[in-house]
């Protein structure tokens, strides 16, 4: 067999492979690829925001006062002539920081949790997932406000209490991927090797399991960034001057009947953000064949 | 059946224990006494009123008189309210907040549940993505945006609907109930659709229409039962999320309810007010955790035996 011919087999062998069969399918996938290419748009602006934003964050014009979107505002401006599409990038910054931080922090614990569960079961698995039901019983967005009251609006803490709630699906489902790869023979294989549990848990488990965990990671970005809006809208999340999109929409809610668009342009790009990850989450689900994920 | 329910019932017992206790302890080591605010208090007043309020024992006697005044039903004296009882705000509050969670959940059931039915009969037809896609916007449009963009529209532009109150005027029920429901009718929708996809495709339904069942027998006797369980398992959630939701609904309509309250307690640093509030909703939501679950399993006796065996 010459090499070239073997290069061939590789290639078709990996043409097989499940992640190459995921990407094809979601490649197909077009609301699925315009949310990814959204993101990366809006995700590339927040980073950039200190270099491109038209004007300066604070700079305010208060002759100029609320003007409908023009051709130096393209989004108009808010009650302190401050320009309406800065803030709304500067805004972003935030709205995207929290949603993908406290992802990863429910995604950092919630992994570990369940795949340290799943692997060891019996009583640590059994105590694990005990801790993991009742906390799943408790009113966590009443406690968010709690957590908010009692600390101060503090927005490292924002991001530790949202991702310390949003973890427990991400245990269950790393959990239950466990319990059945522990079966595999490529497990016990690598058991009778003497690798240590935890060796074979990161190296072996989890590259396993990720599907699902990167469907679900998908998934609550939404729910994490609409929690952050919820409550900076309730004044209980991020204060002035810093901003975000929650906050926008709340001063835009409060002069709407004179300034329309101080509600209706962060509302828009809040709603965007949330029908791209949705439509993602979605393409990514179905290409990965990962039933149950969310609904 | 029972002793599903009574196992049930005994797990919700150390959950509502943990968020008392939770709840109580936050509240103690937060910053500033509820009483600092007040500068004018000279000492005496200061430590009559902090030992009418227990706060000059230790804080584990605190723990133990609170737990045995939840025992009786006693949720405290309100802080910032002076001669009111948290019982009294809360009585004062919750049946507003309860009217307008049920109307919303049943906008969320009619819509929901009618939209996902038609959409599964026709799967990747035109019956299905449009009452999809509207789901889809639904999930998409959190109510702090949908509540405005309502009020902007009937309330201002068209002038059909007041837009804020509570029973004041004929028809301002309306768009609270709307903004609060749209997205649990989006999630529903979408549940419904799944549910009645799957089970229409079982033996029994063909069994069913081979018997020459109209088809509409078919769908709503026994194509619904199975179908709705995922919807039935959402209810308990949905039922707390309803609850928090409403936060930022009576915000946005100014409802004199039970989540104003809350967010003018947390403003106020109204700390009995928020422990009692809290402890208040969290046993409303594990119970309605617990009803959804019984009703679950009386839908669908598998469920039965799976969860007596591992929880």
């Amino acid at each position: 067999m010459s090499t070239t011919s073997i290069n061939a087999l590789v290639d078709a062998e990996q043409g097989s492979s499940l992640w190459r069969d995921a990407w094809l399918r979601l490649s197909r996938n077009r609301p699925a690829l315009a949310g990814f290419a959204v993101l990366t748009l809006f995700v590339l602006v927040a980073i950039l925001t200190p270099w491109v934003a038209p004007y300066d964050y604070a700079q305010q014009n208060l002759e100029l006062g609320a003007t409908p979107p023009s051709a130096d505002h393209w989004l108009g401006t808010d009650i302190f002539g401050r320009d309406l599409l800065t803030q709304i990038m500067y805004g972003g910054r935030i709205s995207l920081a929290v949603g993908f931080i406290a992802t990863a922090v429910a995604l950092l614990i919630g992994v570990s949790w369940g795949a340290i569960a799943g692997y060891m079961g019996g009583r640590i698995d059994a105590v694990m997932m005990r801790l993991v039901d009742i906390l799943y019983a408790l009113p966590f967005m009443i406690f968010i406000v709690l957590l908010m009251v009692v600390f101060g609006r503090n927005m490292l803490l924002l991001f530790l209490a949202i991702g310390a709630v949003e973890w427990l699906t991400m245990a269950r489902i790393m959990r239950a991927q466990v319990q059945s790869l522990r079966q595999q023979e490529f497990v016990e294989a690598a058991v009778s090797l003497g690798l240590s549990p935890l060796a074979i848990i990161w190296r072996h488990v989890i590259p396993n399991a990720l599907g699902p965990i990167i469907v679900y990671t998908t998934l609550t970005v939404p729910s994490v960034m609409l929690l952050e809006a919820f409550l900076s809208f309730l004044g209980l999340g991020v204060q002035p001057p810093e901003t975000s999109w929650g906050l926008l929409i709340s001063f835009g809610t409060e002069t709407m009947e004179e300034y329309p668009w101080l509600l209706f342009f962060p509302g828009l790009v809040l709603a965007i953000t949330l029908f791209a990850l949705n439509f993602l989450g979605d393409g990514l689900r179905d290409a990965l064949d990962v039933r149950g994920a969310k609904d | 059946m029972w002793r599903f329910i009574g196992s049930r019932l005994l797990q919700a017992i150390p959950v509502l224990l943990v968020v008392i206790t939770v709840t109580f302890f936050l509240v103690r080591v937060a910053p500033g006494g509820p009483f600092s605010s007040e500068k004018a208090v000279t000492p005496e007043v200061k430590a009559a009123l902090e030992a009418q309020y227990r706060l000059d024992r230790p804080v584990l006697e605190q723990y133990i008189a609170y737990l045995g005044d939840l025992i009786r039903g006693d949720l405290g004296p309100s802080f910032k309210y002076p001669g009111r009882s948290v019982n009294e705000l809360i009585a004062a509050g919750f049946p507003v907040t309860a009217e307008l969670a049920l109307y919303a959940l049943l906008v969320a059931l009619l819509i929901g549940v009618g939209a996902g039915v038609v959409a599964s009969l026709r799967p990747n037809t035109a019956q299905d993505y449009i009452p999809m896609s509207a789901a889809m916007i639904g999930i998409c449009i959190p109510s702090l945006l949908l509540g405005p963009l309502l009020i902007l529209v009937f309330g201002i532009y068209l002038d059909w609907l007041p837009v804020s109150g509570w029973g004041d005027m004929p028809g301002d029920k309306i768009l609270p109930a709307i903004t609060l429901g749209a997205v649990y009718a989006a999630y529903i929708a979408r549940l419904s659709r799944a549910g009645m996809l799957e089970v229409m495709t079982q033996d029994y339904i063909r069994t069913a229409r081979a018997k020459g069942i109209p088809e509409w027998r078919v769908v709503v006797v026994h194509g619904l039962r199975g179908g709705l369980t995922p919807v039935v398992a959402f209810l308990g959630p949905a039922f707390a999320g309803l609850l928090s939701g409403s936060f930022v609904v009576e915000t946005i309509f100014q409802v004199p309810g039970l989540g104003r309250f809350y967010v003018q307690a947390a403003f106020n640093r109204d700390y009995t007010m928020i422990l009692g509030a809290t402890v208040f909703l969290s046993s409303l939501i594990v119970v309605f955790n617990l009803l959804s679950d019984v009703l679950n399993a009386w839908m669908n006796p598998r469920l039965r035996s799976r969860a007596g065996q591992n929880t």
